[in-house]
């Protein structure tokens, strides 16, 4: 028999830290496959973001460059900048990109930097314990939400790739889940995409993944993936936002 | 007849997540009795009915499961 | 001729700067109009950044791959760049920062002021860092130290801050503008540029275990301590006979320089001491040149901070008056030179 499926080169051997169930391990495992597959691994620079995957250097074989809480596209934006010919791409939470890395993030996106943030988005802050993220949804009980997020009080989930999609800097941002295997490949697609956007230059790339969060969630694993696409899949629902390569084919 | 599929699971990388066995179209995976070194029941693999999709290497968290087919 | 904020500029081009972030705040403006214009004519990357939050960490992007960076703001901008500067310090990233100083505290006003000497001088950010910090008081010290910030950074690979103030960036006076000096640097073995041809690298600053975080932080003191011994400069000014001696920097120094002649002139034996670096402080020149004094008058542009560092580098042997003009005011030399005369006559010097 052939050996049909194994673990990607570029993926350190090192046990992943992350809860049974958590979805960032499985993105990783899709960044890392394209890394392999694209030959990228020499060029690439990760930028990891204040939160669960903060130790993406443990398992991403590739130059990576720690980032404080929100900074990440800035911080890539260096990068690129000084290096225009490397591979550059951010690994961020939802509170990192859309509550203090709001304006880095959109004004990276609004420049057109040639860089791709991968925003992993489990409504909730998983380093820290499960608090309200600017993406908690309505109803959602955390830690800091504990009567279920009122918008009244705490204020509306908040779209943040949505807002990106507007911004003419934007080559190309997507939206997708990590809920079944079909939606697990259908981000490697859009991934894969969003680094090739980056690589032709045509400007800033953003795949936002929803991904379970079962120990915040307070759920059985099985039951964090139903409530991610019986739920959190209708609140953010999956979809290409924006592709400048689609509008060129047809032009 | 003979399976035209089979995996491997790393029983020490499983955390008993469940989720491969959610997904095996053929139920070919099951939870073992025994205990890993980190205290979780790993996932077991069962032979016979194994068609190699890979869709519980597509989904394990842990990377922990290769696939060969053929 | 050149202003004080160009000639910063024209500096850190000359001396291999390719990356510069910044963000518009009185009084340092010109400079990234200077740059915006000038990194074009030599291929470097001049971006605006939307807050100095941002251009901090564009500089520690640019930094962490390599490049010679550069960011410059004013007081509350640097208040915003304080985790940045904290972040830089630990991974030992070179970079130059420059900072024009204005009045304060709040938003303050546009004028000069050395309301910043704690923030710059005790590591302003959080965690147990410190960085080197010149004080120049002239165009061409503002030339000559930021080219020489760029070689201290990359030495000792860390952030290196030029403190300024708001008539500093303004004062147009003549210059020379050297070329970079040849120095002998270390490598950057430690920089992201992609793992091609080498195992991939780490720049972090989490440390997790408490006993590799401690080892972290004896290694950055061990750091400080060599800047310490290497790094101190300041300027004498007619010391030799002084009985008193007047401790300024910056702009301050330039009035108190005009303070000393005017009473040298009415047959007062008095002499300056400007530190340039205000951290590492000079404090053993201080030591040596007060020995023989038998009053300090420290005159600062706020309500008085350095006047600690020269208490403690004087270490109680001598008592050290403090005369200070803080909000933006500058001083004439001739007010300084009054209360230079009623200090020498309440110690009864003559």
């Amino acid at each position: 028999m052939k050996k049909v499926f194994s673990r990607p080169k570029c993926l350190k051997p090192a046990p992943f830290h992350y809860c049974p169930g958590c979805g960032h391990s499985i993105i990783h495992r899709l960044v890392a496959e394209l890394i392999d597959e694209m030959g990228l691994q020499g060029k690439a620079i990760c930028i990891p973001p204040a939160g669960c995957a903060v130790l993406a250097y443990n398992y991403f074989d590739i130059d990576v460059c720690e980032s404080a809480h929100g900074r990440g596209c800035a911080i890539a934006t260096g990068f690129k900048r000084a290096l225009p010919d490397r591979f550059v791409f951010t690994y961020q939470g939802d509170g990192d990109m859309a509550a203090i890395g709001t304006a880095e993030t959109i004004h990276a996106a609004n420049r057109g930097e040639l860089i791709t943030s991968i925003f992993v988005n489990n409504a909730v802050y998983g380093m820290t314990g499960g608090q309200m993220a600017p993406t908690t949804m309505l109803g959602q009980k955390t830690t800091t939400s504990p009567f279920g997020r009122r918008s009244k009080v705490e204020g509306y989930p908040l779209k943040i790739t949505d807002l990106i999609a507007q911004l003419d800097g934007a080559a190309y941002v997507a939206r997708t889940s990590v809920g079944t295997p079909a939606k697990i490949l259908a981000t490697k697609k859009a991934l894969k995409k969003a680094f090739e956007v980056q690589l032709e230059g045509l400007g800033y790339t953003l795949v936002e993944v929803l991904s379970p969060c079962p120990t915040n969630w307070k759920m059985t694993p099985v039951d964090a993936f139903k409530y991610l696409q019986e739920r959190m899949e209708k609140e953010y629902p999956l979809q290409v936002f924006k592709d400048i390569t689609a509008q060129k084919k047809e032009d | 007849m003979a399976a035209k599929g089979k995996i491997t699971i790393d029983q020490g990388l499983c955390k008993s997540c469940e989720l491969c066995i959610t997904v095996c179209p053929e139920k070919a995976i099951r939870i073992a009795e025994t205990f890993n070194h980190r205290g979780y029941h790993p996932a077991e693999f069962v032979l016979e009915t194994c068609r190699g999709c890979s869709l519980c290497a597509t989904m394990c968290p842990e990377v922990a499961i290769e696939v060969y087919r053929g | 001729m050149m202003k004080g904020t160009d000639a910063i500029g024209e500096a850190a081009v000359q001396a291999g700067c390719r990356c510069y972030f910044g963000y518009p705040i009185t009084p340092q403006n010109e400079l990234p109009e200077y740059m915006s214009k000038r990194m074009d004519e030599v291929g470097g990357v001049f971006l605006q950044g939307e807050s100095e939050i941002a251009s901090i960490n564009m500089v520690l992007g640019a930094a962490a791959a390599g490049v010679r960076a550069m960011t410059s703001s004013s007081s509350p901008g640097i208040s915003l760049k304080q985790e940045g500067l904290s972040f830089l310090a630990s991974l030992e990233l070179p970079a130059v920062i420059v900072n024009i100083n204005r009045g304060g505290p709040g938003l303050g006003n546009i004028a000069p002021s050395q309301g910043d000497y704690y923030q710059a001088t005790r590591g302003g950010g959080h965690g147990d860092y410190r960085m080197p910090v010149y004080a120049p008081a002239g165009v061409q010290e503002l030339y000559d130290i930021t080219m020489k910030a760029f070689d201290v950074a990359d030495m000792y690979r860390t952030p290196v801050m030029i403190l300024g103030d708001g008539m500093m960036g303004q004062i147009v006076e003549p210059i020379v503008r050297h070329k970079r000096p040849d120095v002998e640097l270390p490598p950057k073995d430690y920089i992201l540029d992609g793992c091609e041809g080498r195992p991939s690298r780490i720049v972090k600053s989490l440390i997790l275990d408490v006993r590799l975080m401690e080892e972290h932080n004896w290694k950055l003191k061990r750091k400080y301590d060599l800047m310490k011994k290497e790094l101190p400069m300041h300027e004498e000014f007619m010391t030799s006979d002084a009985k008193m001696i007047v401790v300024a920097y910056g702009t301050a120094a330039r009035i108190a320089k005009g303070a000393v002649k005017r009473v040298r002139s009415n047959g007062l034996p008095v002499g300056l001491i400007r530190p340039i670096t205000l951290w590492p402080f000079p404090d053993e020149a201080i030591a040596n040149i007060t020995k023989k004094a038998k009053a300090v008058l420290v005159f600062e542009m706020s309500t008085g901070q350095m006047v600690d560092d020269v208490r403690l580098a004087t270490n109680g042997r001598i008592d050290c008056e403090f005369y200070g003009r803080p909000g933006g005011v500058v001083a004439a030399p001739q007010e300084i030179a009054r209360i230079i005369e009623r200090h020498w006559l309440q110690k009864e010097l003559s």
